[in-house]
């Protein structure tokens, strides 16, 4: 009976001390957009080796890191897109980090190297099914999108102005997941985020205009989107959390957001 | 004396206190079952009363991000019930014929060697059949059948048929291992061939738990949403064999992530749904489980 009594009061003990380190300890801790991850993680590595401050990065979504921010569950929310209107009225404040590409990918024996944005968006509304009539071989063209409130396809739709009209033969959960889709069927096209593009599909030009980090910080690529970091104003990030907010947001860092493929803007 | 009746008292005390501790422990399970069964409930209610419940259950279309947000689940439902039904034409004979030949014909190597490999089936996860079925499956029924995308009702028939292989094999296996060994030598002492034997004396002998096996395998597969979601396409059509459909688990896992608002409320009640059809099916599983004891 002792001996339980005393194991009990060392357990106690231990937990209250472990939960003491747990306060001092430097912490900042980000969710949200599934597409900022390469990014974030980079900047946050960064982060940890300089301050020697814990970073953590959970990928749950543009809506669910925007609705932890507002919670109190995390400090900085990351959206891959503007906040919108009844967001920015809860008292939200967005400020952008880095602009995102949306790549379009098709298989890569598809002929097909160039489209215009009108293209593109008849395409994916269903008006053009076939790739001859869009200079390729002879197929029914395959659309490959993103789930009803992907950031990748909220981008992509408000930018073709597609909104609630595309025709999908797949809606799927993941950039990996398009790219997957799109390299097994010689007649699919689909959209990822340019930093997540591979060797497996081809990244065709848009409006002759190839993507990629020139094209997009100039603003000639058309089909791009911001990277937004969401805080809650008028409250006050813990000290880490704003040394954390500073960095990132510095000229520093931008050789790290270039690295993870997207575009700096500060 | 009086420290045999210390050690007594002492003994008697930590009984209690594991007795408690075993309480709690037991508790705690159907604390969860309570919790997630009241928690589906209050947050699945509301989206039902605001949407309406016949224009939820059997509204054709789905579309919450609209500037006219509609919420029918008809096709979702529809594509949970024939995904599920495919899924058991096509798994049902291959399981139950593997279950028969493993149990009375194969030979002790061969019966260890399959169920070995028919236990390894049950323990791939989900994931993986998925990958498969994206990388392989898809493609092929793109080639076969001559379609502009695999991804299909098709599709998901057969990945799920494959993934309830194992609860069927290794449920009616364990069934017709305990048919009496005297009901097959008195069929066989009659003059019935082994087959007639298996078919006619087995199989009705142990047919309450081949039912509980397919049971189990459709709980299995309307459960399913990782890799149904890899290979049906996900879009919200009315479910056709050769068409992308969406299933009730995939349009909960595949919105969750982002969905706000009634949107978000309308995934739980589709939750609610699901967590119904399944008791239903657990119910089902009872009255037959109930029905081998008899």
């Amino acid at each position: 009976m002792k001996k339980l009594v005393c194991m009990i009061l060392a357990m106690v003990m231990a937990l209250s001390l472990a939960a003491c380190g747990g306060k001092e300890e430097k912490s900042v801790s980000t969710d949200g957009s599934t597409s900022m991850q390469k990014v974030i993680n980079a900047l946050g590595e960064a982060f940890m080796e300089e301050t020697g401050a814990n970073f953590t990065y959970n990928a749950t979504g543009s809506g669910t890191g925007i609705k932890a921010v507002n919670d109190g569950t995390c400090d900085i929310g990351l959206s891959s897109r503007y906040l919108k209107d009844s967001e920015k009225a809860e008292g939200l404040k967005e400020t952008v980090l880095a602009i995102d590409g949306i790549a379009i990918i098709v298989h890569t024996e598809n002929t097909v190297a160039d489209l215009t944005v009108e293209q593109i968006s008849a395409i994916f509304k269903g008006e053009i099914t076939n790739w001859n009539d869009v200079g390729g071989k002879d197929g029914e063209i395959v659309c490959i999108g993103r789930e009803e409130s992907s950031g990748t396809r909220d981008g992509f739709e408000s930018i073709t102005d597609t909104e609630d009209a595309c025709a999908y033969r797949q809606e799927l959960t993941s950039n990996g997941a398009v790219l997957t889709a799109v390299a097994e069927n010689p007649n699919a096209i689909g959209y990822v985020s340019l930093s997540s593009v591979k060797d497996t599909v081809k990244a065709i030009s848009v409006g002759s205009v190839a993507p990629s980090e020139e094209s997009i910080k100039d603003g000639s690529y058309a089909i791009q989107r911001p990277f937004v970091l969401v805080t809650k104003e008028g409250v006050e990030l813990s000290k880490t959390a704003q040394e954390f907010f500073d960095f990132i947001t510095s000229s520093a860092v931008n050789e790290i957001i270039s690295a993870a493929g997207v575009v700096p803007v500060n | 004396m009086r420290q045999l009746g210390e050690i007594m008292k002492s003994n008697k005390a930590f009984e209690k206190i594991v007795h408690g501790v075993f309480l709690i422990l037991g508790l705690v399970t159907v604390a969860c079952v309570l919790l997630i069964t009241v928690y589906l409930v209050i947050s699945g209610i509301p989206a039902i009363i605001e949407i309406g419940l016949w224009d939820f259950l059997f509204g054709k279309v789905w579309d919450p991000a609209a500037a006219n947000p509609q919420y029918g689940i008809l096709s979702f439902i529809l594509s949970s019930i024939y995904g599920t039904a495919g899924a058991l034409v096509i798994g049902v004979p291959i399981g139950f014929f593997t279950a028969v030949y493993l149990s009375k014909k194969a030979s002790p190597k061969v019966k260890e060697l399959m169920s070995t490999a028919v236990s390894l089936l049950a323990g791939i996860p989900s994931v993986v059949y998925g990958l498969v079925g994206m990388v392989v499956l898809v493609p092929g029924i793109r080639e076969i059948f001559n379609l502009p995308d695999g991804a299909s009702l098709l599709a998901a028939m057969i990945v799920l048929a494959i993934m309830i292989l194992p609860s069927i094999i290794k449920v009616s296996i364990t069934a017709l291992d305990a048919v009496p060994k005297e009901y097959e030598d008195a069929s066989l002492a009659l003059g019935a061939t082994p087959e007639e034997t298996w078919f006619r004396v087995s199989v009705p002998a142990a047919k309450s738990g081949i039912a509980t096996a397919v049971v189990l395998g459709v709980g299995r597969a309307i459960g399913e949403a990782m890799a149904v979601m890899m290979v049906s396409g996900n879009v919200a059509n009315m479910p056709s064999l050769f068409e992308s459909v969406r299933f009730l688990t995939t349009a909960v896992s595949g919105g969750m992530g982002y969905a706000d608002g009634l949107y978000r409320d309308a995934l739980f009640s589709i939750a609610l749904v699901l967590f119904l059809f399944i008791m239903l099916i657990n119910a089902t599983l009872n009255f037959f489980l109930k029905g081998e004891k008899k």
